[in-house]
């Protein structure tokens, strides 16, 4: 007897991507007036789940219903068509589009056939207005907005495609407080007018407030759904990681500040960065916090030589830094590496084997007048995948074949083959497993040991306040407060970020 | 007000070339001993048409990220086939353009089929077609000859009240009846959304495939239209390998020059058409200045070399060194 | 450079020799067409068949290796037609403008000629981030102009010289054409450079995503300049000795390389995207289109048939291996 209350269910769905499972036979119903928040760490499936849903893939095996009759999606379309509408994390708007083409992309308002401009910008004014934006000028081009304001574009679009259910992938990751607020109240007043929501979010407090039902996913398979308040955060933290969180992270060092080793003053570029002094000593992890955006990316990329224009000092191992490039940052008297944030555009060359991705950087050192010694590159690299325990099947595969952890690792692997006495981490343990996050912490702390200096940057104040000596807060494109010791706490850290309690500024 | 402003900045490229187009024209009228007169500005508008119309179909595969190489040799091949059909009474010739039209669409299909369904670069794809075409088109006319409706040619080449030009009317005609409502249609829509970010466009619902067969078919059938043009001026067909490789990169070059970006998503058709008239008016400046023959390849050289350069000030705007690989 | 997980060590050690698919299929129809050819005139598999195809096909081979080097970084080099004309008639020229100094340095003055184009194409695309399509057309276009010029206004020398005819129609060396000699050290040094090298380790990696090579440490910009140097020298290269076999340097002698050279490229397996690509595969389908031209003009089929059979059979076999992913997955 089907449940007339239910929108979309799913018996048994199985995805595999290549190898690897995204989803792992999955049961689970979405009904029509419920707020139902899907929870689970980076590759828990969400992604995937969503995408079956809206018709952007198929799955591999398995059955989809939708309001009780077997639907196979051959087309986002298909899905939008029938009410299926999401909101995509990786936007779906066309940047060289305006907001208001954007807006009645597919089905918009025809006149003769052809789009209706005069309409289309009015049917954008309206949208633009019910999510509280009207500020956005409909001939905009979505290229030219910011990423908060795109987003709010993106919740206008779905509404304007009449859901029966929506989807929202971290529809609110980039949102001020005062739209996430906004978009709360949409989202309310859709389930009470019957609208089915399935919702997906990292942020506790979010579900909190907003959830009718929870489910938890946690590698590809689904653990659990309960109705939203019977169980505490720390039992739902508990069921998204799988097993006790203890001794996370590796004990801090005894041992006493070491030389310094890298020394920078006054660092400013752009409006990015206005003057950032810091010190960074041999055997130390210098954490860098602060809100998202205050300029401690940019500060990682000025350091090895990335941006263009900086001014003020950098001296590492006890030599100025033109700041020309990572050629000449890789080759100072204690050379630098930096692990950059987004593995897939700037730390990996994707389709290319692991080998080689693993020993690129390094390649001076095998390299002799008769060309690369294979012998000795190969015996390198069996090392690093050895000390990194890489889960690397075949090394001549291409390394998008592996795990985000592994790829990761690759990345590691590249930098520590060129021996760097300065490591600048940037966000580092972004979309990765709980186990590989453990294992890069440990190296954190062992190549510390060892007499590395090591810069980190976290979007993460657990991971700062776990693995760092000191931390750095920024705000905007300044270090505004330093913490360490008893201090590191969370509250503190949060406080400094939002540059509430300016205690003290750092020298 | 922030509409028209808007506007204006989302047309800057065409209007540009538009500004400059002007600003040569006017110096090529200035400085040529006839003046302006009626037949200067047929002539010249009989040689721009037919680039205009070839840059025109070259426009639509560059705007979804593709690029048609064989979009000259289509223009050839229609020119051949259209020195063997549009011959006879009027109905039969007029037959023969449809027909014409026909084949120079079939000719896009096929790589439109090619690239959609093979899942083959356009770049390769229209390469090898093009050389299948070339080959259809020595078939039809292995050496040069035919004729043309001498009634059609001369009206299509010469003027209307004796002041305008036909070929002009006509080249209105086509931006008016294909571009305009392609550009206002859920496919031409979908076609700046593919080369813009075609997994926006796709998981937002837009149809893809169709858009982007559409596109190489419209290449097909601006490019017969320019064929069809070109039989009307010369009076016969010729399955030259020269001039269907200089069209289809002078096509790349006005698209380029016209304010449409090759990586896709961002033009117009009617930027190219500005673009075609700007490179057809340096070789009449070199003309009306008396440059001797022998610098008129080089400057003509010249000239694009430094036209397309103009996109690199971008680069010394970029304080970030990574975004200039984006 | 790749393979997929579940290959099999058969399949593995193929590729260890840089025999992967594209190439094994491209081998598989060089059989096929001598075959063909075979049933037609047992003369196909004479030797001296054979030979001289390879010569002919080293005109396209040297033109092909740059132009693979260009087409790994994901660019494209179009001015590969008038660079040809320039490599010969700078090498043909050179002694009457220098007098018999000119005939020693007649070759390596050719392909300095053709680096330095190729050094300029390489500047506009790597500095000046235009892109590579349009900026080597308008080069091309600037090279065409500046010999019309010199050709028009003077009549420069143009007998190919001793030297050339040597390096291009004798066989010195147990009947081995000095052409395939030529093509021979190329080949070898574009394996060595691609596979042994930080150079050729680099030009992969650039291909596949400049900005993560950038951090690497490679110096992105020099590669890529020194890419379309190469390409340009090779082009030159393949000019002289066209010149050599032809005997004297004339107008547009590129112009019917650029189409073959590609489709060569592409056929071998190499992405038009850059980034992945062995060289073996641009050997094997340089042969295959040589013997392609061979066999269709040897069949006295007509030119048209000849091109339309021509384009049809590299589209077929594109169709077979050279499909990129669907959107769909």
């Amino acid at each position: 007897m089907p449940d007339p209350s239910i929108l979309l269910e799913m018996r048994h769905v199985t995805k595999r991507y290549g190898g690897t499972l995204a989803l792992s036979d999955v049961s689970f119903a979405a009904r029509a007036g419920e707020i139902h928040a899907v929870m689970g760490e980076n590759g828990a499936g969400k992604s995937t789940l969503i995408r079956v849903s809206s018709g952007v893939t198929d799955p591999s095996d398995g059955e989809l219903l939708y309001r009780g009759e077997p639907v196979r999606f051959t087309s986002p379309l298909q899905a939008v068509r029938q009410g299926i509408v999401c909101v995509f994390q990786e936007l779906s708007l066309v940047p060289d589009l305006t907001v208001a083409e954007n807006l009645s992309i597919v089905d918009g308002p025809r006149r003769f056939g052809l789009a209706n401009r005069r309409a289309e910008i009015e049917r954008a004014r309206a949208l633009l207005d019910s999510v509280g934006c009207g500020d956005i000028h409909p001939l905009e081009l979505v290229r030219d907005l910011t990423l908060s304001r795109r987003q709010m574009v993106e919740i206008a679009k779905a509404l304007g495609r009449k859901p029966r259910l929506l989807i929202l992938d971290e529809a609110t990751s980039a949102l001020t407080s005062e739209d996430v607020e906004r978009v709360f109240a949409i989202v309310r007043r859709l389930r009470d007018e019957g609208v089915g929501i399935l919702y997906v979010s990292h942020r506790m407090q979010e579900i909190e407030a907003l959830a009718d039902t929870v489910s938890v996913f946690r590698n590809g398979r689904h653990i659990e759904t309960f109705k939203a308040g019977s169980k505490p955060v720390g039992d739902i933290v508990q069921l998204m990681i799988g097993r006790e969180v203890e001794s996370y992270y590796p004990p801090k060092s005894t041992a006493p500040r070491g030389e310094t080793a890298l020394k920078v003053d006054a660092l400013s570029w752009g409006r990015q960065l206005k003057g950032v002094d810091l010190e960074l000593h041999k055997g130390e992890i210098l954490g860098i916090g602060g809100l998202d955006g205050q300029g401690q990316r940019e500060l990682l990329l000025a350091l090895f030589g990335a941006l263009k224009d900086v001014g003020g000092t950098v001296t590492a191992g006890g030599q100025r830094l033109r700041l020309s490039g990572p050629t000449e940052a890789m080759a100072a008297p204690l050379p630098i590496a930096l692990i950059p944030e987004d593995r897939k555009f700037e730390g990996l060359m994707l389709p290319m084997s692991v080998k080689d991705n693993m020993s690129l950087a390094a390649l001076k050192r095998f390299s002799g007048p008769f060309g690369i010694d294979a012998g000795a590159e190969a015996a390198e690299q069996q090392r690093c995948l050895k000390e990194l325990q890489i889960k690397a099947p075949d090394l001549d595969a291409a390394v998008s074949t592996l795990s985000g952890g592994n790829q990761q690792k690759v990345v590691l692997a590249k930098w520590l083959m060129t021996a760097p006495g300065i490591l600048l981490f940037s966000d580092p343990t972004r979309g990765i497993d709980v186990g590989t996050k453990q294992e890069i912490y440990r190296l954190l702390r062992r190549l510390a040991d060892e007499g590395a200096a090591i810069l980190f940057y976290s979007t993460d104040y657990a991971e700062l306040i776990g693995c760092c000596d000191r931390v750095l807060v920024m705000y905007g494109g300044r270090v505004t407060r330093e913490l360490a010791g008893d201090e590191l706490t969370d509250r503190n850290l949060l406080e400094a970020a939002l540059d509430v309690s300016p205690m003290r500024r750092s020298a | 007000m922030k509409t028209l402003r808007l506007t204006l900045a989302h047309n800057a490229g065409p209007l540009a070339a538009l500004a400059i187009f002007i600003l040569m024209f006017a110096i090529y009228i200035a400085f040529h001993p006839a003046g302006l007169s009626s037949a200067v500005v047929t002539t010249a508008t009989n040689k721009a048409v037919l680039l205009a119309l070839v840059a025109m179909a070259q426009t639509l595969p560059v705007l979804t990220g593709g690029i048609d190489m064989s979009v000259g040799v289509i223009f050839v091949l229609t020119n051949c086939l259209a020195s063997r059909l549009v011959v006879g009474t009027m109905p039969e010739a007029l037959l023969g353009i449809l027909a014409v039209l026909v084949a120079g669409s079939l000719a896009g299909l096929v790589n439109g089929l090619i690239v959609v369904a093979g899942r083959l670069q356009p770049m390769i794809t229209t390469l090898a077609s093009g050389a299948v075409f070339a080959g259809i088109a020595l078939w039809i006319r292995p050496s040069p000859g035919g004729d043309v409706q001498s009634d059609i040619a001369d009206f299509a080449t010469g003027t209307l009240f004796d002041t305008i030009p036909v070929g002009l009317l006509l080249l209105a005609a086509v931006v008016l009846a294909v571009w305009v409502p392609f550009r206002r249609s859920e496919y031409g829509r979908a076609a700046l959304a593919i080369g813009s970010n075609e997994n926006a466009a796709y998981v937002s619902g837009v149809p893809t495939r169709q858009a982007k067969m559409l596109v190489y078919v419209l290449s097909g059938l601006l490019a017969a239209i320019g064929g069809i043009l070109l039989t009307c001026n010369t009076y016969s067909g010729e399955a030259s390998a020269t001039v269907a490789g200089a069209y289809t990169l002078n096509s790349i070059a006005a698209v380029v020059i016209g304010g449409t970006s090759l990586a896709g998503g961002w033009g117009t058709a009617i930027g190219s058409v500005f673009g075609a008239f700007i490179l057809r008016t340096i070789e009449d400046l070199l003309f009306v200045f008396d440059l001797p023959p022998l610098w008129q390849p080089l400057f003509q050289g010249a000239v694009l070399l430094l036209a397309i350069s103009v996109g690199a000030i971008r680069v010394f705007r970029v304080k970030n060194r990574l975004e200039i690989f984006q | 450079m790749m393979a997929t997980p579940s290959a099999s060590s058969w399949t593995l050690a193929m590729n260890r020799f840089g025999i992967d698919r594209p190439v094994q299929i491209a081998i598989g129809c060089i059989i096929a067409l001598l075959a063909a050819g075979a049933v037609y005139s047992p003369a196909f598999l004479s030797q001296d068949y054979l030979l001289q195809q390879l010569q002919i096909a080293t005109f396209l081979g040297v033109i092909a290796s740059g132009a693979m080097m260009v087409v790994l970084l994901g660019h494209i080099d179009l001015s590969i037609p008038w660079v040809v004309t320039l490599g010969a008639m700078m090498a043909t020229g050179l002694s009457g403008w220098i007098g018999p100094l000119g005939v020693v340095l007649a070759i390596p003055f050719g392909i300095l000629c053709g680096a330095l184009v190729g050094v300029f194409n390489g500047i506009g695309v790597a500095y000046l981030r235009l892109p590579a399509m349009i900026f080597t057309l308008g080069t091309n276009a600037v090279v065409q102009g500046l010999l019309v010029l010199l050709t028009g206004g003077s009549a420069p020398q143009d007998k190919a010289t001793d030297a050339m005819r040597l390096i291009a129609v004798g066989r010195s060396f147990a009947g081995i054409p000095n052409a395939v000699l030529v093509w021979l050290v190329v080949g070898g040094g574009m394996i060595f450079l691609l596979r042994r090298t930080r150079f050729g380790r680099a030009v992969y990696a650039i291909g596949n995503m400049e900005a993560a090579a950038y951090l690497s440490g490679i110096r992105t910009g020099r590669i890529i300049v020194a890419c379309f140097a190469f390409s340009g020298a090779m082009a030159a290269l393949s000019g002289i000795l066209l010149a050599g076999y032809s005997t004297k340097a004339y107008q547009a002698m590129g112009d019917s390389f650029l189409m073959p050279a590609m489709a060569a490229v592409v056929l071998g397996g190499t992405s038009i995207l850059g980034g992945r690509g062995n060289y073996l595969g641009t050997v094997c389908g340089v042969i295959l289109i040589t013997l392609l031209q061979s066999i269709l003009s040897i069949m006295q089929m007509p030119d048209a048939g000849r091109q339309v059979i021509y384009g049809a059979v590299i589209i077929a076999m594109l169709l077979v291996y050279g499909r990129e992913r669907s959107t769909r997955v």
